[in-house]
């Protein structure tokens, strides 16, 4: 017993010399520095910048100018519908199409690897994309709604309520779909092929979550399968928030059910996390 | 206690139905600088990836400063450093920040600047990682690799595809590691690139150690049959093998009565040591498994 004791205060001594046993940086602290890196790369690639910030706003000008009607009793006009609803779909295009992408490039030329050879906990890493997807995601849906707002009449929420559930729905929205864009990047083989297989996917959730076209057109059997994914619940919620109480009767079941969309969007930040813990490699699948 | 930074015994590896690594055997002793040769697919990298703790072995002990390496913790990562045979630094990054980011994941970095002048870009330093040139961007990826001031820097295949101006540098930028007093383990399979930096080498041929030693003594090198060559006064030219070149270059002196024309004594090059030593193998080794 006191042998040991000893030998770990020895071993104890020996590492106070050696510059290596000095504390290790912490997860919280090195998750800010790559944060504050992911987010100066992401500015200085002028091009991502502008296709990522412009995609759902071109969207959203071509579908609100072809489709602009009121809609029948709901006190809003298609154009409305379609600002919560690319806004929706804007959220997940700045978190899981981003990540998706840009984690399987990043495994694919090896900077993963590079960082596994690092003393870099995981965690850093993870917190690091956590911050780039709120970044770009609040600018991203701030523009959106500044663009809704000022051309197609969009009220914006007059109180506090109104900000705390967009805030919510935001928040748990974003979360579940940076963790699905990090869980479909160990899906492609290659960086190359990481579009086409992340964008797929992503376009088919917009078609049968409502996003393209007005929820009570989508077949239901459709609308079912967009049910178990995160953006049908994220685009009716800011429904909820942006259009007036009356455009509830839109809804399949009536109103916004906020409650079920909670346990949603919850349940995917949740499943999302475990499915990323068992499924994210740092490695390519051809690199062992 | 040995003061060995990495002991490997009975090492082994399989890819399906081939041995990559097949029974090998290591000590690397601290501050040494040590050369893995072998042909391509003979177990060098695959080797050295289970000494960083990237790839599972099969079977055998393995450790390295200390520790399992397929256990490794961060402190442990901390202590090696790690240059690979083939990566990118973030693209829209300059030197100057990649090199300070990847400082902070280290306990006690050395000093970026410092660093950044040791491997020669310091006059690049404001540049972004997209505008460097292959043997600017090895030298980064070597400053990652010694960023957080390693025990043990592993090195593999660091100067492939480099001009042979490019490689002269490098090997300059090794010795200075070396120097300081960091151990060095590195694959190539260029020769003269073993030969220059090495003091002491491995020859992996078909996943075993086939020959180990001082690059001038490896397979009994030293102790070979020299050649001693020289000109004939018409003009031809002649060679003899033999154990004691000093005699027969006595008697050539006394024969010619002074300069013997075109003389050279040479004994086998690490180059036909090595071939030598692969020869029988290198048919029948596995597939380089990337």
């Amino acid at each position: 017993m006191s042998g040991s004791t000893a030998a770990a205060a020895a071993q104890r001594a020996a590492g106070e010399r050696s510059p290596a046993s000095a504390a290790l940086p912490g997860a919280w602290r090195l998750g800010l520095a790559r944060g504050a890196m992911e987010i100066k790369l992401f500015f200085r690639q002028r091009e991502q910048v502008i296709f990522t910030f412009a995609f759902p706003i071109v969207f959203l000008f071509l579908f609100a100018s072809i489709f602009h009607d009121d809609m029948a009793q709901t006190g809003s006009t298609a154009s409305q519908y379609y600002v919560a609803s690319m806004t929706a779909a804007g959220i997940m295009s700045t978190s899981f199409q981003s990540l998706g992408i840009s984690i399987a490039i990043e495994r694919d030329e090896k900077a993963l690897r590079r960082l596994r050879g690092t003393p870099m906990p995981p965690s850093a890493y993870f917190l690091g994309k956590i911050w780039l997807v709120l970044v770009t995601g609040v600018l991203e849906t701030a523009a959106l709604l500044i663009f809704g707002a000022t051309v197609y009449d969009v009220d914006l929420p007059s109180d506090v309520t109104g900000w705390l559930t967009f805030g919510w729905i935001f928040v748990l929205g974003i979360t579940g779909c940076a963790l699905l864009g990090i869980a479909i990047s160990s899906v492609p083989k290659s960086g190359r092929s990481a579009t086409s297989v992340v964008v797929l996917p992503f376009l088919v959730l917009q078609f049968i979550s409502g996003v393209y076209i007005l929820v009570d057109t989508v077949p239901n059997w459709m609308l079912t399968i967009g049910s178990f994914f995160p953006l049908k619940w994220l685009c009716q919620g800011l429904r909820g928030v942006f259009l007036p109480d009356a455009a509830a009767a839109l809804e399949p079941a009536g109103s916004w059910e906020y409650g079920r969309i909670a346990l949603v969007l919850g349940a995917w930040c949740i499943g999302g996390l475990v499915l990323c813990l068992l499924t994210f490699r740092w490695k390519s699948r051809n690199d062992g | 206690m040995t003061d060995d930074v990495v002991n490997v015994r009975g090492l082994r590896k399989r890819y399906g139905d081939v041995d990559a690594v097949n029974g090998v055997d290591l000590d690397i002793r601290r501050g040494e600088v040590f050369g893995i040769l072998g042909p391509n697919g003979a177990g060098k990298s695959t080797t050295v990836e289970i000494l960083q703790g990237h790839r599972r072995r099969d079977g055998g002990d393995v450790t390295v400063l200390g520790q399992d390496p397929g256990r490794a913790s961060r402190a442990w990562q901390a202590r090696v450093g790690i240059v690979w045979q083939d990566e990118s630094a973030p693209a829209e990054l300059t030197v100057a920040e990649t090199v300070r980011h990847f400082a902070r994941y280290y306990p006690a970095p050395r000093d970026p600047d410092e660093v950044v002048e040791l491997v020669g870009l310091t006059a690049k330093a404001d540049a972004r990682t997209k505008e460097l040139s292959g043997g600017q961007r090895r030298r980064l990826d070597v400053a990652l690799g010694v960023i957080g001031g390693p025990e043990l820097l592993l090195l593999d295949e660091p100067t492939t595809g480099f001009d042979p101006a490019a490689r002269r540098q490098f090997w300059s930028l090794i010795r200075s590691l070396a120097a300081e007093g960091t151990t060095i383990i590195l694959t190539t399979h260029y020769l003269e690139e073993a030969e220059a930096l090495a003091d002491r080498l491995a020859v992996i041929a078909a996943g075993r150690v086939v020959a180990e030693g001082a690059p001038a003594s490896l397979a009994g090198r030293a102790q070979a049959r020299a050649t001693v060559h020289w000109a004939e006064p018409d003009g031809t030219a002649r060679s003899e093998e033999t154990d004691t070149p000093t005699r027969t270059v006595a008697a050539l002196a006394a024969r010619f009565d002074g300069e013997i024309p075109e003389l050279r004594v040479t004994r086998p090059t690490l180059e036909d040591v090595y071939l030598r030593l692969i020869g029988p193998t290198q048919l029948t080794g596995p597939e380089d498994k990337r």
